[in-house]
């Protein structure tokens, strides 16, 4: 099974500088206002899960040349095409050809409020007792996963030291494919620069990533 | 893959197709009746004017100024941010970071663009730009010098990537010669970028 994710961009050479802007500064242009409203009102409607829609955001063959919003939009239309709510044919005339089908809710104004003050809560109730504790080492799974994932390229493969414990979340992997929340413990492992990036790298950085259990192995 | 693209190259060669092409879906998924576009309206003004840094600037000044509520906000975040009323989309399970004499946290998220919206609003381009999102793990030194902050090395940097749905807010150090000051004076010392990890807070000779 082969998935390829162009997002995850974790440790690569070669990348430009970063340009700090305002802090007022927040679009360059109108349509991004509008991107970023369509993009929250559609996934409003509950028919996919922000894990699907970062799936399709990341599969974009041409993810790397667009900028932010624009991948939005085009992981948008992608979405709704996806889920039969519109079709490419519509996109194209950019009028509707076929009746709507029924989505589980529309947002309206007076309700942004209220849906954005709950968000989407991601925790669970745990079932089971949690696999590892504070302090202990584990081992990341290495080499590809062939689905969406959260566990990025760099951190597959190493060792590292469990600092926290979250709870019980809904697990990104199965839940951007559409086979269920499946709930794991998710924790904060910490690895140090040198695990990561080899002996030249500094001493005094830590870098941590948050990974749900079937991410990790314990040490021996 | 090419080169990482410009900003402003890549809003000026686009804007017109992408603006069409933005407004051609809107009217589209109104006909259809899965959007109400006074709700897009409410959605653009809450980001543009209530819901951004200035909250999460309130958080880290109350922290300065009350221990017992610094203490809240280190062992339930999301607790203590929602007693100051910013909760919900994007920063449903919180994490307070304290920067020390001895340690410096910074937040990035190498895989998207993850962000705790209530307390700092909308993500800066910077943050969801592919340098940011490479460098900021392997070499944030690098990175810190780009904001102007530099660091000595018995500071351990500490990297935070925000892989799951958990969202990270740093606590920057309160500024020496602030003692006296109320906790609406420091919240305006309290930048942006101080709670992302990328800045510090202002000094009070800085203070606009």
């Amino acid at each position: 099974m082969s998935y390829l994710s162009h997002a995850d961009l974790g440790g690569r050479d070669r990348q430009g500088r970063v340009v700090p802007e305002p802090e007022g500064e927040l679009f360059h242009a109108a349509w991004q206002r509008r991107a970023l409203a369509l993009t929250l009102a559609m996934g409003a409607t509950g028919v996919w899960s922000i894990d699907m829609s970062r799936r399709a955001r990341e599969t974009l063959p041409d993810y790397r040349s667009l900028s932010y919003y624009e991948i939005w939009i085009k992981a948008l239309e992608k979405l709704v095409i996806e889920h039969d709510l519109v079709d490419a044919a519509e996109i194209a005339a950019a009028r509707m050809l076929r009746p709507a089908r029924p989505v589980p809710r529309v947002l309206r104004a007076a309700e942004v409020p209220a849906v954005l003050s709950t968000g989407s809560p991601t925790q669970r109730p745990a079932g089971t007792t949690a696999r590892f504790v504070t302090g202990q080492q584990v081992r990341t799974r290495a080499g590809e996963m062939g689905h969406h994932t959260r566990l990025p390229g760099y951190a597959r493969g190493k060792t590292g030291r469990i600092e926290r414990l979250h709870g019980v979340h809904v697990f990104a992997d199965t839940h951007a494919h559409g086979s269920g929340e499946q709930p794991q413990w998710l924790y904060t492992v910490a690895f140090t620069a040198r695990e990561l990036w080899g002996e030249d790298a500094s001493p005094s950085l830590t870098v941590s990533i948050d990974a749900w259990e079937p991410y990790l192995e314990p040490v021996a | 893959m090419g080169h990482p693209p410009t900003y402003d190259h890549a809003e000026s060669s686009e804007l017109g197709e992408m603006d069409l092409r933005v407004r051609s879906l809107q009217t589209l998924l109104t006909a259809k009746g899965y959007i109400d576009p006074a709700a897009l309206d409410v959605l653009i003004e809450t980001y543009e004017t209530r819901i951004g840094p200035r909250n999460g600037a309130r958080v880290v000044a109350r922290a300065w100024t009350d221990a017992v509520f610094r203490k809240w906000l280190l062992q339930d975040a999301t607790a203590a941010i929602a007693s100051l009323g910013y909760a919900g989309r994007q920063g449903e399970n919180m994490v307070a970071l304290e920067n020390t004499d001895s340690r410096h946290n910074i937040v990035v998220c190498t895989l998207c663009s993850c962000y705790p919206w209530p307390v700092l609003g909308l993500p800066p381009t910077w943050y969801k730009s592919a340098p940011y999102r490479a460098r900021a793990v392997k070499d944030p030194r690098a990175v810190l010098a780009e904001f102007g902050v530099t660091l000595p090395d018995s500071i351990e940097i500490r990297v935070w990537d925000s892989t799951a749905e958990v969202r990270y807010l740093v606590i920057p150090q309160r500024p020496a010669g602030t003692e006296s000051w109320s906790e609406e004076q420091l919240a305006s010392l309290v930048t942006r970028d101080s709670m992302i990890g990328t800045g510090l807070a202002k000094s009070p000779g800085d203070r606009a």
